[in-house]
């Protein structure tokens, strides 16, 4: 494989893990303080959805964005009402937001555009288009690192530095700020927080509503960036390759980018090598690459190889007198 | 809940989910009338499309037939303590199991080849469920995660000897099974018998369907396993002390689960499409969990939900043609509300019809007592 072809793979890569990179942030934050939240692929698909009707109607990619947000943050405080007030079941919690959003996105998708579920396409100023950073050509003569910066680290969308920046802010709020030590302290043992005089179910609710954010984002860039508009089921199952992704970081957020530049890099060399039969080990099934982040996940989860010990108060609702 | 609310049985079986339900119902009617169609003029299509004509209620009773198989998986591993989402993946798996019988011990006769599929069908999605089972069992890795990356891996696994395997060329699909590997039409036998009866998918997998509930209720109400499983599920800590292994528990629960849900497959490949094919689950198996938690896991309950998903699927197909806007996605909508309302917001239901029963029960009060005075 010659430079300019691993150039485009890793490209490719960065473009297909932001998605996953953004559920899996959210899936943090929510787990950290102790909310399990398999409703990440839901939330991310009402978020395409609005984001797609919204910069149809407006013409604005921005307003797109604030819509594909507000829709998300929305579900998210169901879940919250649920999982947090009510004491329901996070996991059924879960699955029912999922749900949710699956059939009133194709219903109303259906209603509002007849096109079979999908918004009508957009582009111009109604995506997100691609930032060239300062230097890109400039440093371009350098070898190896002049390409590598012009071709996978510059141009890309706004919304992908956005969650990069997301990584760094998750990480310093979380190990720097005093929100953040409560938060995980939330997650661990809300009783001792609780004993401090701190709002068990205000902590949970703003992690819950971060987690809504992001998925926002997420949900966003798969309309406005990666595509040009809302398709039926777009999130196609990213929500819970987050998910396992975030087994795979721990719950910590430098190794959640990691994680999902690795499940990024796979499904990009899964496009790539598909009917190419490669040297020694010839033609690769490409459904063998694709299970590839499922069965690692599995695989750490059971302890094989090392161990995932998830926040010990997740999917445990808090009761205050006992 | 910190303090549980107690009601009496008819309101703990009947009213909680009446309210739920209707509650969903409420909830789906606005969604119609807020795409600018009459509610009431679709529950009326529904009906009548699904219940109106002898045709209509056959296609309402295939459709009943899948959501009491995958309602019935849920509904097993909810009473260990167990929420089995991979109903999909275990029924993928099954269809593997179902079509490799049929296609390559086709020598057999009929009457062994269709139990033969079957029993292939129950032994791929028991495997399925067996290894999450396992894993949480001896691993502790958590059955949720598990069984959504199981869901996945059938997926690809699926994609994978269909298009490379087993498949014919050119399509995503094997061929035919041979025509004694097929579970006989109930419209076919109905005319051997000089009956007429229109065409429609219903065959005899309907009954085994009703035959698993029955075994369902026996296996956990009436044996000593069943309440091995019920223990576990209620108080892990308690079977311990009862000399019931939790882990043994978890697994005999997780592998009948996924036999269960392998009755999809066998409704769909053996007895209507007749060929293995690509997503040939379509999304019965997360229905599954909107029917287990409506029939509040009794199998009984399981058989009304899955009866009243089948009259939404069957209705929502019919409805599609007048009002092009509600299309069977409508059913995933009161599914996911059902899930919602019925299983996480249980709490909220039970509250409010502990309230309506104090309000009842305090009218008939007060009127012995207006009665009294007034004697």
């Amino acid at each position: 494989m010659d430079l300019v072809s691993l150039l485009a793979v890793l490209d490719s890569a960065v473009r297909l893990s932001i998605p996953l990179l953004c559920a899996c942030l959210a899936g943090l934050w929510s787990e950290r303080s102790g909310v399990v939240d398999i409703g990440l692929e839901g939330k991310m698909l009402v978020a395409a959805f609005a984001a797609g009707a919204a910069a149809h109607a407006s013409g604005s990619a921005i307003a797109g964005l604030f819509a594909g947000l507000a829709a998300s943050v929305a579900f998210a405080l169901v879940h919250g009402f649920s999982a947090i007030s009510q004491r329901g079941n996070q996991i059924v919690s879960g699955v029912a937001i999922n749900m949710l959003a699956a059939g009133l996105t194709a219903i109303v998708g259906n209603a509002w555009y007849h096109q079979g579920g999908r918004t009508p396409p957009v582009d111009g100023a109604a995506r997100f288009g691609e930032i060239t950073l300062p230097g890109a050509e400039a440093l371009s003569g350098i070898p190896l690192l002049g390409p590598l910066y012009r071709e996978v680290v510059s141009g890309h969308s706004l919304l992908v530095y956005l969650a990069i920046l997301a990584v760094i802010a998750t990480w310093w709020t979380l190990a720097r700020t005093r929100f953040g030590l409560r938060l995980r302290a939330v997650g661990e043992n809300p009783a001792a927080v609780d004993t401090a005089g701190i709002s068990v179910a205000g902590l949970r609710y703003a992690a819950v509503v971060l987690a809504g954010l992001l998925c926002g984002l997420g949900g966003t860039y798969l309309a406005l960036a990666q595509a040009a508009g809302f398709l039926p089921h777009m999130t196609a199952g990213k929500g819970f390759i987050a998910l396992a992704a975030l087994i795979f970081a721990k719950w910590r957020a430098w190794p959640a980018l990691g994680a999902c530049l690795l499940f990024g890099l796979l499904d990009a060399v899964a496009i790539r090598i598909e009917g190419v039969p490669l040297p020694v080990i010839g033609r690769v099934p490409v459904q063998a690459i694709q299970a590839l982040p499922y069965l690692m996940t599995v695989v750490l989860l059971a302890g094989f190889i090392g161990r995932a010990v998830p926040p010990r108060a997740s999917g445990i609702p808090y009761v205050k007198e006992r | 809940m910190s303090t549980p609310i107690d009601l009496p049985r008819w309101a703990d079986v009947i009213l909680v989910p009446a309210l739920s339900v209707a509650a969903a119902f409420a909830v789906a009617g606005l969604v119609v009338a807020g795409i600018g169609e009459d509610p009431f003029t679709a529950t009326r299509l529904l009906i009548a499309g699904s219940l109106g004509s002898v045709e209509g209620v056959g296609f309402t009773l295939y459709y009943t037939t899948n959501f009491i198989f995958t309602g019935l998986a849920v509904a097993l591993a909810y009473h260990a303590g167990l929420f089995n989402i991979g109903g999909e993946g275990q029924a993928t798996v099954a269809g593997i199991g179902a079509a490799l019988v049929c296609l390559y011990a086709d020598f057999l006769p009929g009457v062994l080849l269709i139990p033969a599929g079957i029993l292939g069908a129950a032994a791929f999605g028991a495997l399925w469920g067996f290894v999450p089972g396992y894993l949480q069992a001896r691993r502790g890795s958590h059955i949720v995660i598990t069984t959504i990356m199981f869901n996945f891996l059938a997926a690809t696994l699926i994609v994978y000897l269909v298009v490379n395997v087993i498949g014919e060329r050119g399509v995503t699909e094997t061929r035919a099974f041979a025509r004694h590997a097929v579970i006989p039409y109930v419209h076919e036998a109905l005319r051997a018998l000089g009956i007429a009866a229109p065409t429609s998918p219903l065959n005899f997998t309907f009954l085994l369907a009703l035959a698993a509930a029955a075994g369902v209720w026996a296996l956990v109400y009436r044996s000593r396993l069943g309440y091995a499983i019920r223990t576990v599920g209620a108080n892990p800590s308690a079977a311990v002390y009862a000399g019931i292994s939790p882990a043994r528990m978890i697994m005999v629960a997780m592998t009948l689960s996924g036999a269960l849900a392998g009755g999809l497959a066998v409704n769909e490949l053996m007895g209507v499409q007749h060929r293995l094919l690509l997503e040939f689950t379509s999304g019965y198996g997360f229905v599954g969990i909107a029917v287990a938690l409506m029939g509040r896991a009794h199998p009984a309950g399981v058989i009304f939900a899955a009866l009243l998903f089948g009259v939404l699927y069957q209705g929502g197909a019919e409805l599609a043609f007048d009002m092009p806007a509600i299309t069977r996605d409508m059913v995933v909508v009161i599914g996911g509300v059902i899930v919602l309302f019925a299983g996480a917001l249980e709490g909220l239901f039970r509250r409010l019809a502990a309230r309506l029963v104090a309000l009842g029960t305090g009218f008939v009060a007060a009127r012995r007592v207006r009665t009294a005075e007034e004697g």
